[in-house]
């Protein structure tokens, strides 16, 4: 055994014994990986290239597609999923990486009491499932139980409220909102770390050109900070346009009311596995993952090769 | 730092506004938690006091475990949890040691492969997964439910424990290998128990995924003897969703096992996160 000296000089050796090691250490996970997740992805991805023809599956070529973006009940259900997916994903933007980034920067301030209480505290809704998180907002939010409607009313607001989760105009914000408010401790932990990496000696000069507090932030640490941000984004863009539990857990997989709050996720389970009197359908359901995987892989191929190229990283 | 820089009033608003946000994350699982032990008037009428002593009330948990088979779909969600973090963990640092350990041809290569499943989720497999499942047999056991986890989790480990392998000393591995040890003893008794705070980190960011899952019990395991925690709780209380009594029991439930291991392993997953484990 000696595979000391090709590590060392990098050059392969020119006859050796064959290094079996290497194989039996690789190929567990190799296989594990390939059987249950690539080869299963690919033949999603072909499966979405045929349909039953005469009780025969038959090779259609891109006519799933074509059925999926244009046949008007299909097509319907479709473009109403990718709007609302992409409402919950500029919502998630929107509220959920600032005010992840807000609460991160105030944990870092140094010196600051308890910090690490809040931390815990505020990743706890993160741990949950969905099922718990989105049974709890449903009764909260429930005006049976009026828990919601009564807090609001100690604030004077009670004639702001609703029932939310059940008119359609509002529904779709309101499920957004709750996944926000589980999902915040991502933004939060992977910002806060990114904060806690920034030299002590960057602040301090900074604080001896003047720059301190408010202005700091934004002139020193932000700047910093963007590659996290930009990482942060992108898991928040595939989390969101894969999500189906929350949804599901709250309103059911017909996505009420109304459709309201259909995403991709929740029509794909209800293609796929039909729903009530909807018979299931394997080769739309493999078209609509086929779908969701080419928005995926647009939305990390241009984080990849293009904001993370022109972001500058900073060298310390 | 300078405390010139911490004016009060500045700490103060600071805090206040942690101490709100606080608030909102923790005051559902409160509520939820303190309403399980009132009774049904009570939680209707005082939704927001402590259970006292006229309206404390078991009743729920009572219905819970009278109803629901809760401890065997523990049992379930508990195997499914350890035996795919307990493979996750071996077969990936397996990989990891030898994607970071030995030069061959195709190392980037494979490398890049086995990366692509961090961003890609397994979930877009569902249809063929399924099928893949039912002509093996495996519909309806927790074994599907275990490969399709460890699948799932594999890439992110394999990711981050080649990266604190290559921090292994080489030295100390190439001493290993002149007193004769064989690779394999170098992988298990040298490099394991060195990136052990890693394989923990690693450990906490599989389980969270796996125990809360939905999806794949719901497709690949629903029946009885298979339910997981998340979808017994689940579809328990789409059966008693007018007991209010037993839902929030259900809940509490649920909550209590993920309460428990953030408690014990809070200070191991912060430190993964913050010493750049997921960078």
């Amino acid at each position: 055994m000696s595979d000391t000296d090709m590590t060392d000089t990098g050059i392969a050796p020119v006859k050796r014994p064959a290094r079996w090691h290497i194989l039996v250490f690789l190929a567990p996970a190799f296989l594990v990986y390939t059987a249950v997740m690539i080869l299963p992805l690919i033949e999603t991805l072909r499966l979405s290239l045929f349909n039953m023809v005469e009780g025969q599956l038959a090779f259609v070529g891109l006519d799933n597609f074509v059925r999926l973006f244009s046949d008007p009940r299909l097509s319907a259900d479709f473009w109403n999923a990718l709007k609302n997916n992409t409402i919950f994903f500029i919502i998630h933007m929107l509220v959920q990486n600032p005010v992840g980034i807000a609460i991160a920067a105030m944990l870092s301030i140094s010196g600051l009491r308890f910090a690490a209480f809040y931390r815990s505290a505020i990743f706890v809704p993160t741990l949950l499932s969905f099922v718990i998180v989105g049974f709890i907002w449903k009764l909260i939010l429930s005006p049976i139980w009026g828990i919601a409607p009564t807090m609001m009313d100690w604030v004077g607001l009670k004639w702001a409220f609703a029932p939310w989760l059940g008119k359609p105009e509002t529904a779709l914000i309101t499920v957004s909102l709750i996944s926000v408010w589980q999902y915040i401790g991502i933004p939060m932990m992977l910002i806060y770390a990114a904060l806690l990496n920034i030299p002590e000696e960057v602040l301090e000069a900074a604080e001896c050109d003047g720059i301190t507090g408010w202005s700091q932030f934004w002139k020193i640490k932000l700047p910093l900070i963007l590659p996290s941000i930009g990482i942060v984004s992108v898991l928040t863009f595939v989390g969101n346009f894969n999500a189906f539990d929350l949804i599901y857990s709250v309103q059911g997989a017909l996505a009420g009311p109304n459709g309201a709050t259909d995403i991709l996720g929740t029509l794909l389970y209800r293609t796929f596995f039909g729903f009530q009197n909807q018979m299931g359908d394997r080769s739309m359901g493999a078209t609509i993952a086929a779908v969701m995987f080419i928005i995926i892989l647009a939305g990390v191929s241009l984080y990849l090769f293009v904001i993370q190229r022109r972001m500058r990283r900073y060298q310390f | 730092m300078s405390k010139a820089r911490s004016a009060p009033l500045r700490t103060a608003l600071i805090h206040l506004a942690l101490i709100s946000y606080t608030l909102v994350a923790l005051f559902p699982v409160f509520l939820t938690l303190v309403n399980s032990f009132k009774n049904r008037n009570a939680i209707f009428r005082e939704p927001m006091s402590l259970p006292g002593p006229s309206t404390f009330s078991l009743i729920g948990y009572e219905t819970v475990i009278a109803q629901g088979d809760f401890l065997g779909y523990f049992q379930n969600s508990l195997i499914v949890t350890v035996v795919s973090i307990a493979l996750v963990l071996l077969f990936g640092a397996m990989a990891a040691f030898a994607l970071s350990e030995y030069r061959f041809r195709g190392n980037t290569l494979l490398g890049l492969y086995l990366a692509l499943g961090i961003m890609i989720p397994i979930r877009l497999g569902t249809v063929a997964i399924l099928q893949g499942m039912v002509a093996a047999g495996l519909v309806n056991t927790l074994t599907s439910l275990i490969l399709v986890y460890t699948a799932q989790g594999l890439p992110l480990a394999i990711f981050i424990l080649s990266e604190f392998m290559r921090t292994v000393s080489d030295d100390l591995k190439n001493a290993g290998r002149i007193d004769g040890l064989s690779e394999y003893s170098i992988f298990f008794r040298l490099v394991l128990p060195l990136v052990r705070p890693a394989m923990a980190t690693v450990a906490v960011f599989t389980m969270i995924p796996i125990w809360n899952d939905l999806w794949f019990p719901l497709i690949l395991a629903p029946g009885e003897e298979t339910k997981t925690v998340t979808l017994g709780a689940q579809m328990f209380i789409g059966q008693f969703v007018t007991n209010w009594n037993a839902v929030l029991s259900a809940l509490s439930l649920a909550i209590l096992p993920v309460m428990v291991l953030y408690v014990i392993f809070s200070r191991q997953l912060i430190r993964g996160i913050t010493s750049g484990a997921v960078k």
